[in-house]
């Protein structure tokens, strides 16, 4: 053992680690840890923000493009069909759906890190508007409300 | 003789990772979570999605004169703990050629998102602890008065060094029509032997080679390729600020992110001046487990 404190330091930082992944993780995770109150963040974005087109809404592949970048990054919370997840809320509510596309560019982009979203910007900009394109396209189960 | 052995050394390493490349994309079919960064050593604003497990595996080959080549290598677990923080645990180790190899310590790091949405300069502020032997070659980052002089010892003088360190950085970064652009400026105190603040610095810049995703899935489009070039080394000691005696390194890198959510990394080192070593090679796989958290969640809850 060439470091006396070694084992005791790395067995400390690997609890310390797993009680972090535990404390993070922690509640039933068979119920979805969001509240509807996310929904509201759209309407933070900046009147020029949300004002703005989506570039790509003419673009015939925009919407194929965004279904794989969905798939990717954002399934895993949202789920497959983008109807809710474990940690993300429905894209499918009405919230969702009567926001500009330039709000949802803006969500995006910021994402709400106290609330779990992780900010977008890594993705170039056409991505992000290839996702609002797929989100925007998605149906709105017939008898659902979020109000 | 010794550039024989290394060479053998180099082909072997070369084979094993091909059948392990090769093994790993086979098994690999659910597409997740992946768009990382090329860096090496360079840190943007991005941190792991809250709940993903990241495992890296990175290799650091460098040239030595007046000493033999190495291979130093570490292991990195990286962990989403929230939106706006992010924590890793590295283990590191070496090869020297016709030398030995030696595992040379480990790192706890933490990434701290300052600031809760998107900024023309995003802060994050990185700590992070490290316990490791002066037998460490992985070059993670550069700092102080490092020359690769300090490499030549033999492994088993080396090992003998123990290094504390308490590392800062402040990592600024912003993002701006698919280019990125980072700089890390980084300050260490040495734990023990009261030894002074150490600075140093990286800087990167990198873009994708296609902004817009293509409508069907695949492995070579464009958009999973991400290129750019950083620079590292360090900047002397709180009583000797500066270039003097200190190395510095430019280096191409690219990532290419996989569907299958693995990432390969390449980036190739050139050392800029006499105290630098003359040329690095390093490569890095990792594979992104999303949901990680939950998983382990519900370990945890199994025996209730």
């Amino acid at each position: 053992m060439r470091f006396p404190i070694t084992s005791a330091a790395m067995l400390f930082g690997i609890v310390a680690l797993t009680v972090g992944i535990a404390g993070a993780q922690s509640g039933d995770s068979s119920m979805p840890k969001f509240d509807k109150s996310v929904y509201a963040e759209l309407a933070r974005a900046p009147v020029k923000a949300a004002a703005r087109p989506n570039p790509l809404e003419s673009d015939p592949e925009a919407v194929a493009g965004g279904a794989k970048l969905f798939e990717r990054h954002c399934a895993e919370c949202h789920g497959a069909s983008a109807d809710g997840g474990k940690k993300g809320p429905s894209l499918r509510a009405e919230e969702v759906q009567e926001a500009s596309p330039g709000a949802l560019f803006w969500l995006l982009t910021n994402g709400v890190v106290r609330k779990g979203m992780p900010v977008w910007s890594r993705l170039p900009e056409p991505q992000r508007w290839q996702l609002v394109s797929y989100i925007k396209s998605l149906d709105v189960p017939p008898g659902t409300t979020n109000h | 003789m010794r550039r024989t052995s290394s060479s053998r050394l180099i082909v072997n390493s070369v084979g094993r990772t091909a059948i392990f490349l090769t093994f790993l994309l086979a098994v690999s079919a659910v597409e997740s979570l992946a768009q990382e960064s090329p860096y090496f050593v360079t840190y943007d604003h991005y941190l792991e999605e809250p709940g993903s497990l990241e495992v890296e595996y990175f290799s650091n080959f460098a040239t030595q004169r007046g000493g033999n080549d190495f291979n130093a290598y570490w292991l990195e677990f990286e962990y989403g703990t929230t939106a706006w923080w992010t924590t890793e645990l590295y283990l590191d180790g070496q090869t020297t050629f016709d030398d030995g190899t030696i595992f040379t310590g480990f790192r706890i790091e933490n990434r701290f998102r300052l600031l809760k949405s998107e900024h023309v300069i995003n802060p994050v502020l990185y700590a992070e602890y490290e316990q490791i032997s002066e037998a460490d070659k992985i070059m993670k980052e550069i700092e102080g008065h490092d020359i690769e002089a300090d490499h030549a010892v033999p492994n088993a003088i080396l090992r003998e060094g123990h290094n504390h360190e308490l590392e800062l950085k402040l990592l600024l970064s912003s993002t701006h029509n698919g280019w990125n652009f980072a700089l890390n400026p980084l300050a260490t105190k040495p734990l023990t032997g009261g030894e002074p603040w150490e600075f140093g610095y990286a800087a990167g810049v990198s873009r994708p080679l296609a902004l817009k995703a293509s409508a069907q899935r695949c492995s070579f489009c464009p958009e999973n390729f991400v290129a750019g070039v950083e620079m590292y080394g360090g900047l002397g000691d709180r009583y000797s600020f500066g270039l003097h005696e200190t190395s510095h390194y430019l280096a191409p890198v690219l990532a290419w992110n996989l569907p299958s959510s693995w990432t390969l990394r390449l980036s190739p080192g050139f050392g800029l001046n006499d105290n630098s070593h003359q040329f690095l090679l390093r490569w890095g796989l990792s594979r992104e487990f999303s949901g990680f958290g939950s998983m382990l969640a519900g370990w945890f809850r199994g025996g209730r």
